[in-house]
Order: structure tokens, then C-alpha cells, then sequence
């Protein structure tokens, strides 16, 4: 028998989410217990931002310019290579219980696997070349709206809950901006529905049913990936007692002083600016018609006492998986990952969700490795920049195939030193929207304790403006170094690292064919 | 206003082409829908998802080989036009393509990845080897 695999992903979760990484408010013991028994790493950046070109590069090993999922809408190719795939190949039972997203969810055509499983009810419509390598995939999103299978599933079982979720979209289908709970938050709800019945406990449950039915003897690899903490925040009302939003201080990075915020706004690419005023809706991950400077203090509170309850809610998710695991007496050869795919504003610089924002808010991301315990590798915390595109070679090293051909980057190391003997220097996001004729591009390299970000010819900025951070002496990201002399050889420096080490995208970019 | 065009080039004359997406009853053989009727002026398509469109037949143009329609009596649907061309490019090879403009804009882009598909197929059974 050989080591088996799970893989745990979070939706929009940052780094300060968890209590091992400084997080003092949601109480995440499970989590906690990987890192402490784990390799912590505390500087890992997605390759992009949002959730469908972030996900393809954990599938795939690649960077979005390879891979060619540029923004949400646009789906991965179904004969993309997956890491599943091969671990399949050696044997491996394959499974993705919960959030997948490869494929675009709004799909009135039933033109993608992922919904036209969950709308059949099927959790493998070919079992002998099963979608993307999954022997199983019983799949959910942010609460029972479209096809997939926990919509299904409330619908066949629950039928009155389905409209106790926040709606995401409007009635023109744009990202609801409706407020809600105390202070009428953008994409905040009160939600009656029981948490046993909530998609992050049925995630878990999926989850159990699936290692059940395996015999004792099976290698496995099962990515269990919660929809949770991404906006709606909308979990059960019944636990809302846990965090009361009124007792939070605001995040270190929210800036109250509105001249200083908007100073700092503006020391940085336009389109950042252009968002916060509502002048410059550049992509679908946040309300159109939601204008960030409009967000009041007690709105960053409630959103962030919502998320705070959606992490423990994981967290204690996790435990009854870990459980289950442990019963079935595979507790010693179990590898665990833990990441999510992309962060979230949470109020810092008085925005929330996401979009083309390259700092830590939305780029340093929780990643922790619990080696199999028969593995005896020590715990260790690895401040080298990591990123997703290590994580397929990681799965095949831990299962003890050659790292396939397609990965581009090593995989993870399990110390310091090691991630620097495997060429852990730098780590790469890339940017690309394209929406109606507004534009942005951006490229970003983090090294040595820096982040550059270059522009691209867009709409709100062109090529040779940028963004450039120390995240040694302003880990705030507000003071944008791009135009300082004094770190020009620098700026240049890591530029030309850049420009060295991302793929080339292939043009042209692959067609959009949903909003997400 | 949500606007998408798709397009594919045929090696195959537009008269040939145009015989076959110029016939507004035959869109179920090359869009990624389930069924359409049509009568008269008036088109339904139906869904994979089980959802139904409305249709009025605007423009049905064999000398400019121009099909244009709009979805109509969709309470979602606050303005749409879609426009299939086939142009000729040479006596043995021809240019589709499919526009859409639409409100709410968002749902122009499904229909263009829809768009996207059908001309694939179209390629597929008339481009010839």
C-alpha cells in the first residue's frame, strides 16, 4: 500500500484565515494540528486570482499562460492533462467532492461535464475514462442554485431551503449587490438553513460516504474542496453566536482615514481607483453596481465575523474527515494539503472580494503539507515563495510516480533548504480580463521578499507602469515603489526574472463563454 | 449592452453553407440545443437545461445569405439581436459568423461559447478535405 492523498481547498481564504498563521479570531484546531505536525508555508501565491484559472493550475502543474484558463468563463479543455489523471493511471481511486470549477457554471446549454453530471445525477458519466481523471465527482458551489449536485440534492431533499440562500445573482444576472444582516453588507445573509443541510457539511459528508465505500486496501486521492468562505457570506444563522461582528476590531489593513486610503488607492495602478469609486468595473468577481467606497467600518466587521464563522465551520468540517479517516486505519499513510485558490480584500485598503489586485490580500495564501506520519519528515515552516503550480508534482511525489512532463514547476519542498536545492526563488501570478471592451493585464513576480507587478496595455494602464512592493518594510503593500529611483536595478532585475521564467501565452486568448 | 461575435472560415461555398444554417428549422443539427420548431415568423429552441426561448424571425435574407432573430417574451431578456452571416471568401471557401448583442450582457457570452460550438460543427461537416 502507498501513501494516500487528501487534498482539502478553501474558496477565497486568506492567510491570516487561519489560527497557525497569526489568525486570532476563527478557532481552526484542525488546520492548526496539520501545520504544527506539517511544512507551513508561509509565502504561497496562486498563479491567478480568481477561481477557475487558480484551480486549473493545481490540476494541471501549469501556469495560466500554458494552461490557457485566463479568467473565469473560460473552461480548461477537457483533454488537459490532470494530475489525477496519472495518479488514476497508477492505481489510485480519484475522487472531487465539492467545488471543482473548470468549467463555467452559468451554463443554460449543459455544453460542460461538470454541470451536466450534477443535472443527470451521475458522478461519472465514463467510467472508463472518467472527466479530468475523477472515478467520482459530486460537486457543489456557493449555495443550490444550478445544476451541480448539492443543488440537486437540496432541491430532491430540502426543497425549502433552496431559497434560504443569498441570491447571488440580480435580476439583470450581474453579481447581486444587495445588502444584508445588520448593516446591509454587499453579499452578507442571513441564511435559516440547518447546518447539517449547509454545503461545507455536506461536503464532509460526501466526502466520508466516498472513502467508505473504498476497500481498506485502496491508495486514494480525493480532493475535498469546501465552496466556503467566498462571498455570499451566508452561512447558518445558528451559529452567528459564535463571532458577534460588533466585538471585532477592523483588519490591520483597512484604513479608516479615508484621504490616507484613498491616497494610498492612488499611488497604485488606475484601475484600483476606478474600482473603488465604481467607475471601473473591469471583471464579474464583485457587484457592478456595489461602489467599494461606499463600505462602512461596521460592513467590514460583519463580513469579517461571517467569514470567521465560515472558517471554523471548515475547520470542524475537516475534523469528522480526519476522524473518518483515522477509523477505516489509515491515519499513518495519509498525506494532507490544505490551500484555497485565491484570497479576499476583507476590507483592506476599504474594499472587499477580489479582482486584478496583486497583493497579499488576495496573493499569500494558507498552504500546509501534512506528511503520511510513516513518512517521518519533520514539521518545518518555508518562507521560499511557493506557489499552486507545485502542487501536481508534489501529489505525484508523494505517490511515487516520475513528475510528470507536463508540470512546470518542481514540487513543494519540506524545509528551507530544500525548497532552495529545488529552485524555489520566485513565484509568478498572472492577470487577464477581458470584459465588454474593458481591459486589464497584469504580470507580478514575488522574490527576495519583493512584489513586482508590471502592466500590460489595458484599458485603465500601458505597458511600463507597474507596482512594486517591500514586503520587508511595508508588508501593508502601500507604498508603491515602481517609480523609485533607488530601486530602478532592482525593478529591472526582477522583470527580467519574470519575463525568464512565465511561459509564453498562447494567443489568442481562449474564448469567454460565461461571466463565471 | 453585451455584445460577442464568433466566426469560422469553411472550405466549402457559401451557397452550400448558407442552404443549410439559412434554414432557421434546421438549428438544432449545429447549435448545441435540444430541439426548435418553427412557424411562420416565430422560432422556439430548447435548452439542455430545460429552458424554452421565444423567438421572432427578423430578417431571413437568401441574396445577402443574412439570418438575424431576437428572443422575445423572455422576462430576463431586455433586449437581444442575433445575426448569422456567411459570407464568401472565393467560389470554394466561405466566412460564418455568429453576433449577438444582449441585455443583460452577461448572457451574451454563453450564447457566443454556444455560437462557438455550433460553427465548430459546421466546419466540421462542410469543410471539405
Amino acid at each position: 500500500m502507498g501513501r494516500k492523498i487528501l487534498f482539502i481547498t478553501t474558496d477565497q481564504q486568506r492567510y491570516d484565515a487561519l489560527g497557525c498563521n497569526g489568525g486570532l479570531i476563527a478557532r481552526t484546531p484542525t488546520i492548526d494540528a496539520l501545520s504544527k505536525h506539517g511544512i507551513t508555508f508561509d509565502r504561497a501565491h496562486p498563479q491567478n486570482v480568481v477561481c477557475m484559472p487558480s484551480r486549473s493550475t493545481m490540476l494541471t502543474g501549469q501556469h495560466v499562460a500554458t494552461h490557457g484558463v485566463w479568467m473565469n468563463g473560460v473552461p480548461l479543455p477537457e483533454d488537459a492533462p490532470s494530475i489525477a489523471a496519472d495518479l488514476r493511471a497508477t492505481g489510485y481511486a480519484t475522487a472531487l467532492i465539492g467545488k471543482a470549477h473548470f468549467e463555467p457554471l452559468l451554463d443554460p446549454f449543459l455544453r460542460f461535464t461538470e454541470n451536466r453530471m450534477g443535472a443527470h445525477r451521475s458522478t461519472n458519466e465514463n467510467p472508463n475514462d472518467p472527466h479530468r481523471g475523477f472515478d467520482h465527482m459530486e460537486l457543489a458551489t456557493h449555495g443550490a442554485a444550478g445544476a451541480l449536485h448539492y443543488s440537486q440534492w437540496i432541491r430532491d431533499n430540502h426543497p425549502e431551503s433552496v431559497l434560504s440562500y443569498y441570491r447571488v445573482l440580480d435580476n439583470e444576472l450581474q453579481v447581486n449587490a444587495e445588502g444584508g444582516g445588520d448593516t446591509k453588507a454587499p453579499q452578507v445573509h442571513v441564511n435559516p438553513i440547518p447546518t447539517e443541510w449547509y454545503h461545507t457539511e455536506w461536503v464532509a459528508q460526501r466526502t466520508i460516504a466516498w472513502l467508505e465505500s473504498l476497500p481498506a486496501d485502496r491508495d486514494w486521492f480525493c480532493w475535498m474542496s469546501f465552496p466556503d468562505p467566498h462571498h455570499p457570506w451566508d452561512p447558518p444563522a445558528s451559529e452567528m453566536h459564535r463571532v458577534r461582528w460588533q466585538d471585532l476590531d477592523l483588519p490591520e489593513n483597512y484604513i479608516a482615514n479615508s484621504t490616507t486610503r484613498e491616497a494610498v488607492l492612488d499611488d497604485k495602478l488606475r484601475h484600483w481607483r476606478g474600482w473603488y469609486d465604481g467607475t471601473f468595473v473591469s471583471n464579474y468577481e464583485a457587484p457592478a453596481r456595489w461602489v467599494p467606497a461606499t463600505l462602512t467600518q461596521d460592513q467590514v466587521r460583519e463580513v469579517n465575523a461571517y467569514t470567521h464563522v465560515e472558517n471554523e465551520l471548515i475547520d470542524e468540517a475537516i475534523a469528522k474527515v480526519m476522524g473518518a479517516i483515522e477509523s477505516r486505519g489509515w491515519g499513518n499513510d495519509l498525506d494532507v494539503l490544505y490551500t484555497t485558490d485565491h484570497g479576499e480584500f476583507q476590507g483592506d485598503f476599504g474594499l472587499l472580494f477580489k479582482g486584478p489586485y496583486h497583493v497579499d490580500s488576495l496573493m499569500r495564501l494558507p498552504l500546509i503539507w501534512r506528511p503520511a506520519p510513516s513518512a517521518n519528515i519533520a514539521p518545518a515552516r518555508v518562507s521560499a515563495p511557493v506557489g499552486h503550480v507545485s502542487l501536481a508534482a508534489t501529489f505525484a511525489h508523494i505517490a511515487g510516480i516520475a513528475q510528470p512532463s507536463y508540470v512546470e514547476a518542481p514540487r513543494l519542498p519540506i524545509h528551507q533548504a530544500e525548497a532552495e536545492q529545488l529552485g524555489h526563488e520566485r513565484v509568478l501570478t498572472e492577470w487577464d480580463s477581458v470584459l465588454f471592451g474593458k481591459i486589464v493585464h497584469l504580470r507580478t513576480i514575488c522574490r527576495d521578499n519583493w512584489v513586482c507587478t508590471a502592466a500590460l496595455d489595458g484599458s485603465m494602464s500601458k505597458a511600463g507602469e507597474g507596482e512594486l512592493y517591500d514586503l520587508t518594510h511595508d508588508p501593508l503593500q502601500h507604498v508603491n515603489r515602481w517609480d523609485d529611483p533607488s530601486v530602478r536595478t532592482l525593478r529591472e532585475d526582477l522583470l527580467a526574472d519574470m519575463w525568464d521564467n512565465l511561459p509564453s501565452q498562447h494567443l489568442p486568448l481562449r474564448s469567454m463563454d460565461a461571466p463565471v | 449592452m453585451g455584445t460577442v461575435r464568433r466566426f469560422g472560415f469553411i472550405d466549402c461555398d457559401a451557397d452550400t453553407v448558407w442552404a443549410f444554417v439559412g434554414a432557421p428549422e434546421r438549428l438544432h443539427e449545429w447549435f448545441p440545443i435540444t430541439s426548435c420548431r418553427v412557424e411562420g415568423n416565430k422560432r422556439w429552441i430548447v435548452l439542455a437545461a430545460g429552458i424554452t426561448f421565444e423567438e421572432d424571425i427578423v430578417t431571413l435574407d437568401h441574396d445577402l445569405r443574412r439570418f438575424q432573430y431576437k428572443i422575445v417574451n423572455n422576462p430576463l431578456i431586455t433586449f437581444h439581436l442575433g445575426t448569422v452571416d456567411v459570407i464568401p471568401d472565393g467560389p470554394n471557401r466561405c466566412l460564418l459568423m455568429y453576433s449577438t448583442d444582449m441585455d443583460p450582457e452577461v448572457l451574451a457570452l454563453p450564447i457566443g461559447g454556444a455560437a462557438g460550438v455550433g460553427i465548430a460543427k459546421v466546419k466540421e461537416m462542410f469543410d471539405r478535405k
